[in-house]
Order: structure tokens, then C-alpha cells, then sequence
């Protein structure tokens, strides 16, 4: 309440200050000092406002305590604001600290008060908090971030299992499922990604005939190439891009839609109502991805192998009916299975990444951006990490 | 606080300044007439509350005063800038001069408080980061924010610390006029009084001007010099709170002699 009472008294002096100088231009604020044998005086003067505080700024923090007494003459300061009234609060504390009388003199009653105001909050101010460092420190956060790194592992273990078991239960009993959810995630997931897809099989298609038609002059084993383009493409190439390409597409929009609802607490909402929200959002998105993946990926081998016969038929002469005739002479369908086999392994890992990483946004939008990051950067590095130990669990086989 | 000190400055027509002149604005947005015609002062050191029924174009108007949105027609000054077609100039230096607190703080969500606080300075003064750090945490003190709290994000704050946080950004750079969106929604009725009381009491520390658009009656009694009534499109009737009684309109009425508007009376 005393407070309060300060406060009061200021509001006309202030009015009658602003209504002064609002309109003409600011003066640059001076500070000058001088001390004689009984003390220093120090002159203030010109608009003392936060907007020209740095022509002074330095002026202020030069001036240090020697032991005398000092007198701070305000008499030409034409207005004052809160962070001109700082600093004078800060240079009386300052300046007063070393046990010398410090006064304030030719002040306007309203200046006087709103430097009150402001030291009385200052004095309730310490030292910024600053991070802690050193070795120790460093130390312990690599701990805090190794542990971290393994309670995500843990929880996105679970969430897989959740996911899992409402997908068998989704299976059990289809009348659970959510239908239109579904058909439009499709849309979303599969039917909107096929030119994307599909332009891009054919360019892998061209790129490789095109770079092994040249090795494979030089040998004359031109005719080889379709072993390559069908081998490389079905086994690995069109399903893998294929996966990275969705990953990037859709596990980012996964993550951004559900989280986005997290952060508005439309997921708390539906946990009120008594709707699961793995049920409602993430079972929808993983069914969309584990039925489109593979049909993407088989556009996209089709297109690679189209992509891949244009190209030697114009650069190495091998008509499309002698490259069919190779393709299904030496190239088994065995190969596609290889190829296909893996896609819905990709669909899981990017489905459950997405919704998990979603999962895990708090409070900002900012939030949204990085989970949405994470989820992508993760869900490749995944599909390329379980494609490496497919390749090596097929080459033990001997498929 | 002291409600009747606040109440009783002079305010003679002679004395008074308009810090915010609206003239015949007219805002549309296709088909939907929120304004026409509208006219309205702000006097220099008040605080006019703006109410007014859902949809009536109380957010519209402040967003429009402070170069939002782009009316239809009309004129805005701003202590004595044409705000709408002045030169770019002179409307930098009046976006300098004043602070707008949004409804849900929208403080920058990734940066502390501090440095949301700190934003504008670093932005349109030449002061030292050791100085700006030590203004902005001067006005988180203002506003009567923790010092803890300087270093929280604002996703750690609760909604009234992030309405207390948004006021102190507005105020960094010590503005003439301070918009205020309301300021006191969704605050418990503790909270919204000592929002009230900060308000009022760095209203007459700072000599500020103050816009508020608010649906708290308990805020108008309180702290409002002035309130502007917003129906059929225009401001309907302006004045003290004691005369909107005598108001012949069917909404004013309702509203202010409503059983909410007497028990805010009885209060304030």
C-alpha cells in the first residue's frame, strides 16, 4: 500500500513531463562530472529516456566511487522514464556503496518518485541465475542425456506395443475400426503421394541404366544392364526411397497434426470423453501406412523398371521386348518378395516414430517444429537401419 | 487500491489532449459491416475501458488502431500521426510509442521471459545487453512477476503469469499508450483484481494512456476513467461508468444494471 501511495502522487508531474517533450524532439542525454576538495558533483542532463540511454550508458558506468561524497544535480533532466530512472537508481546504489553520502538534487517531484519506484524493485533483484558449468557439470549432462536416450528407447518400445495390441484388436473386432479415418489417410498417405513416387522410380530407373550402360560398354556386357536396373530396383532401391520419400511426406505430417492437438489438449479432450486417442489417430495412420506402403512401393518399382528399359533402349539399344525377355528369364519374382516383404516393416517404424514423436510434444508450438524434426530424421535413419539388416538377414539365407 | 483518487482528476475539455483520434472508420470483411462511421477519442492519461456484445468489433478496433488490419474507410490518428497513410517514418516512431498486450500473451514461445522482454529493446535501442537485461528485469519486477521466472519459457508460465509477462513486453520500451486486449479473461477473480490494481497503479507511476478492451464489469468499476460502448456498429455512448446507467439502449442497460453490474457496483 505505501507502494501504492508513491505511485499516486506522480501521475500529473509525469503528464505534464510527456506532454512536453512528446512532440519536440529528445535531447541527447549528458552526464558530466567534476569533484573538488568537498566532493564530486555530478550533472545530469537532456531526456533521460530508454530510446537515447546509449549515448550515455557507458558515461554512467564509468563513473566509480572514491570515498567522497557526491552530488547528483538533476535540475536539467527534461524527462525521465523507467530505464533512465535505472540508471540513476543504479549509480546512487553504486556510488553509495562504498559508505559515501550520495543526494539527489534539483529533482522534479515525479522524477523523485519514479526513481523510488525503481530502486525499490531493484533491490529485490539479485544476480542473473547462470547454468552451472565445469567438468562435473559436463559430465553429468551426458548422463542426464544418456538416461534420456534410454527412457525414449523404453517408451517408444511401449508405445509400439500399444500400437500392436490396438491393431489386433482393431483386426478382432472391425466394427471398431474408424472408416472414413482411414479412407481418408489413404488418400492423404498413398493416393496423394503417386506422382511423387512414380516420377521418382522413373528417374532411379534412368539414372541407373544410364551410369551402368557406360561401365558396362566398356566390357561389352551391355545387355547386363537389365539384370541391374530390375535387381537393384526390386530388391532395394524402390521400396527403400520409396519408404523415405513417405517418411519425410507423411511422418512429418503425422507429427505436426497430432501434436498440434496436443499442444490445443484436444487429446486430453478425447481421453475425457472416453475416446482412445491410439485408437482414434494413431491406429487410422498406421493402417493408411501399412496398406499404401506397399502398393507406393510397387508403383514405384514399375516405374523404375519402365524408367530403366526407355533408357537402354535409347542409349544401349535394348529393345523392351528382348528386356522383358531378360527380366523374367533371369530375374525371379523372388526379388519383388525380397523387395515387398520389408515395406510394411517400413510402414510400422514410420507410423509408430510419428505418432510417438507427436505424442511427446509439450506446451509450445515451437515444440510441434522440433518433435516434427526428430520424428523425420528418425524414421529414415530407422527404414535405413532395418534395411541394412534385412540385406544382411537375405544374404545369410541365401535369397 | 484507492479507487476514488483516480476518479476524481480534473477533467475539463480545455485540459485534455486526444492521444488517439478515430474518425468514420469503417471496417468490412466481405459481406460483414463490423464498423461504420465510427468515431472515438482517447485522452491522454486515461484509461477507457471498450465493451461491448460478442461480434460487435471491440478486437477488431484495437487491432485496426494498431495497424492490424486495414480498415475499409476513415481515419486514425495517433498522437497527432495519420497512422493509416502517414509517412513510414513517423509511423515507425509511433509503433515505438506504444505497447500492445495480446489476450493469451502471445509472448514469442521460444525465448525466455527475459528475452521476450528484452525483444523490443534489442530491437530499437543501442543499449548494452548488460543494460537491457537489467531493464527487462526491472519491468518483470513491475509487473510483479517472481525473478524466477525470468528464465522460465512461456509454456512453463500459467495464464495469468503469461498476461502479466505480455504487459511487461508492452511496457520495455516505457510507450505513451498501452493496448490491452482483455486482460483480465480467464483469470480468477483474485488474479484479475491484482491485474487491476497493477494496471491502475502503473498507470499513474508511468503516466500511461491506456486502451482497454475488456468484459470484466469488476475491471471497469475498478480502473476505468472512461468506457466506450461498441453496438450498431459505432461507439454507441461514451462516458464515465456512472452514466451508462442512465443510457436508454436495451443492450447498455442490460449490461450495466444487470446482477453482475450491481454486485461489481457494490464492490468498486
Amino acid at each position: 500500500m505505501i507502494r501504492l501511495k508513491i505511485l499516486a502522487c506522480l501521475n500529473n508531474s509525469i503528464a505534464v513531463t510527456r506532454r512536453l517533450t512528446s512532440h519536440t524532439a529528445m535531447t541527447r542525454p549528458t552526464i558530466t562530472s567534476e569533484s573538488d576538495a568537498t566532493g564530486v558533483c555530478i550533472r545530469i542532463a537532456g531526456d533521460l529516456r530508454t530510446q537515447s540511454l546509449d549515448h550515455v550508458e557507458e558515461d554512467f558506468a564509468a563513473l566509480r566511487p572514491n570515498g567522497q561524497d557526491v552530488v547528483v544535480d538533476m535540475a536539467q533532466v527534461q524527462s525521465l522514464d523507467t530505464g533512465g530512472a535505472w540508471l540513476v537508481a543504479n549509480l546512487v546504489q553504486r556510488l553509495g556503496s562504498s559508505g559515501a553520502q550520495v543526494r539527489l538534487e534539483g529533482l522534479d517531484p515525479a522524477h523523485s518518485s519514479l526513481i523510488e519506484t525503481v530502486s525499490h524493485n531493484i533491490s529485490e533483484m539479485t544476480g542473473d541465475e547462470l547454468p552451472p558449468r565445469g567438468f562435473v557439470n559436463w559430465v553429468a549432462r551426458i548422463g542426464e542425456k544418456t538416461f534420456g536416450a534410454w527412457q525414449d528407447t523404453l517408451s517408444i518400445v511401449g508405445f509400439l506395443g500399444l500400437t500392436l495390441h490396438r491393431l489386433v484388436r482393431t483386426l478382432i473386432m472391425p466394427w471398431r475400426l474408424r472408416r472414413a479415418a482411414l479412407v481418408s489417410q489413404m488418400e492423404q498417405v498413398g493416393f496423394k503421394a503417386l506422382p511423387i513416387v512414380s516420377l521418382m522410380g522413373f528417374l532411379i530407373g534412368v539414372v541407373l541404366a544410364f551410369q551402368g550402360a557406360t561401365q558396362l560398354k566398356q566390357f561389352g556386357a551391355e545387355i547386363f544392364v537389365v539384370e541391374l536396373i530390375s535387381i537393384s530396383i526390386l530388391r532395394e532401391l524402390g521400396i527403400l526411397l520409396t519408404a523415405i520419400i513417405v517418411a519425410g511426406r507423411s511422418g512429418s505430417a503425422f507429427t505436426a497434426s497430432i501434436g498440434s492437438m496436443k499442444v490445443q489438449e484436444e487429446i486430453d479432450a478425447m481421453r475425457t470423453l472416453g475416446l482412445d486417442p491410439i485408437e482414434v489417430l494413431v491406429i487410422p495412420r498406421v493402417l493408411a501406412l501399412l496398406i499404401m506402403l506397399p502398393i507406393l512401393g510397387f508403383v514405384a518399382d514399375m516405374a523404375g523398371l519402365i524408367g530403366g528399359a526407355l533408357m537402354s533402349w535409347i542409349d544401349l539399344g535394348v529393345s523392351p521386348g528382348m528386356f522383358l525377355t531378360r527380366l523374367k528369364e533371369n530375374t525371379g519374382v523372388a526379388q519383388l518378395a525380397v523387395g515387398m516383404i520389408k515395406a510394411p516393416f517400413f510402414a510400422l517404424v514410420i507410423g509408430v516414430i510419428a505418432c510417438w514423436q507427436a505424442m511427446q510434444v509439450k506446451g509450445s508450438s515451437e515444440s510441434v517444429g522440433q518433435r516434427t524434426t526428430a520424428s523425420v530424421v528418425q524414421s529414415i535413419f530407422m527404414v535405413i537401419a532395418i534395411d541394412a539388416l534385412f540385406s544382411i538377414f537375405f544374404s545369410e539365407l541365401g535369397v | 487500491m484507492d479507487g476514488t483518487a483516480l476518479k476524481d482528476r480534473p477533467k475539463s475539455d480545455t485540459q485534455r489532449e486526444a492521444v488517439i483520434r478515430v474518425r468514420n472508420l469503417t471496417n468490412q470483411f466481405g459481406e460483414q459491416v463490423v464498423h461504420e462511421n465510427l468515431n472515438l477519442d482517447v485522452w491522454r492519461g486515461e484509461v477507457l475501458g471498450v465493451v461491448g456484445g460478442s461480434g460487435t468489433g471491440k478486437s477488431v478496433l484495437l487491432r485496426t488502431i494498431v495497424g492490424l488490419n486495414k480498415p475499409k474507410a476513415g481515419s486514425i490518428e495517433v498522437l497527432g500521426v495519420d497512422v493509416l497513410n502517414g509517412p513510414e517514418e513517423d509511423r515507425q516512431r509511433i509503433e515505438r510509442s506504444w505497447g500492445v498486450a495480446f489476450q493469451d500473451g502471445a509472448l514469442f514461445s521460444s525465448l525466455t521471459v527475459l528475452q521476450n522482454v528484452m525483444a523490443p529493446l534489442r530491437e530499437h535501442t543501442g543499449i548494452s545487453e548488460s543494460l537491457m537485461a537489467a531493464l527487462g528485469g526491472l519491468k518483470i519486477s513491475l509487473v510483479g512477476l517472481p525473478h524466477l521466472s525470468c528464465s522460465k519459457f512461456p509454456s512453463e508460465l500459467s495464464g495469468g503469469m503469461r498476461k502479466r509477462a505480455a504487459l511487461a513486453r508492452a511496457l520495455s520500451l516505457d510507450p505513451e499508450i498501452v493496448f490491452l486486449d482483455e486482460p483480465t479473461a480467464g483469470l480468477d477473480p483474485i488474479g484479475a483484481a491484482a491485474y487491476d490494481d497493477l494496471i491502475g497503479e502503473l498507470q499513474h507511476a508511468l503516466g500511461l494512456t491506456v486502451f482497454m478492451v475488456t468484459h470484466d464489469l469488476d475491471s471497469l468499476y475498478a480502473i476505468c476513467d472512461r468506457i466506450a460502448v461498441l453496438a450498431e456498429k459505432r461507439v454507441l455512448v461514451e462516458g464515465p461508468i456512472e452514466d451508462m446507467t442512465k443510457v436508454d439502449h436495451p443492450w447498455v442497460q442490460e449490461y450495466f444494471t444487470g446482477p453482475r453490474a450491481r454486485a461489481a457496483q457494490q464492490k468498486g
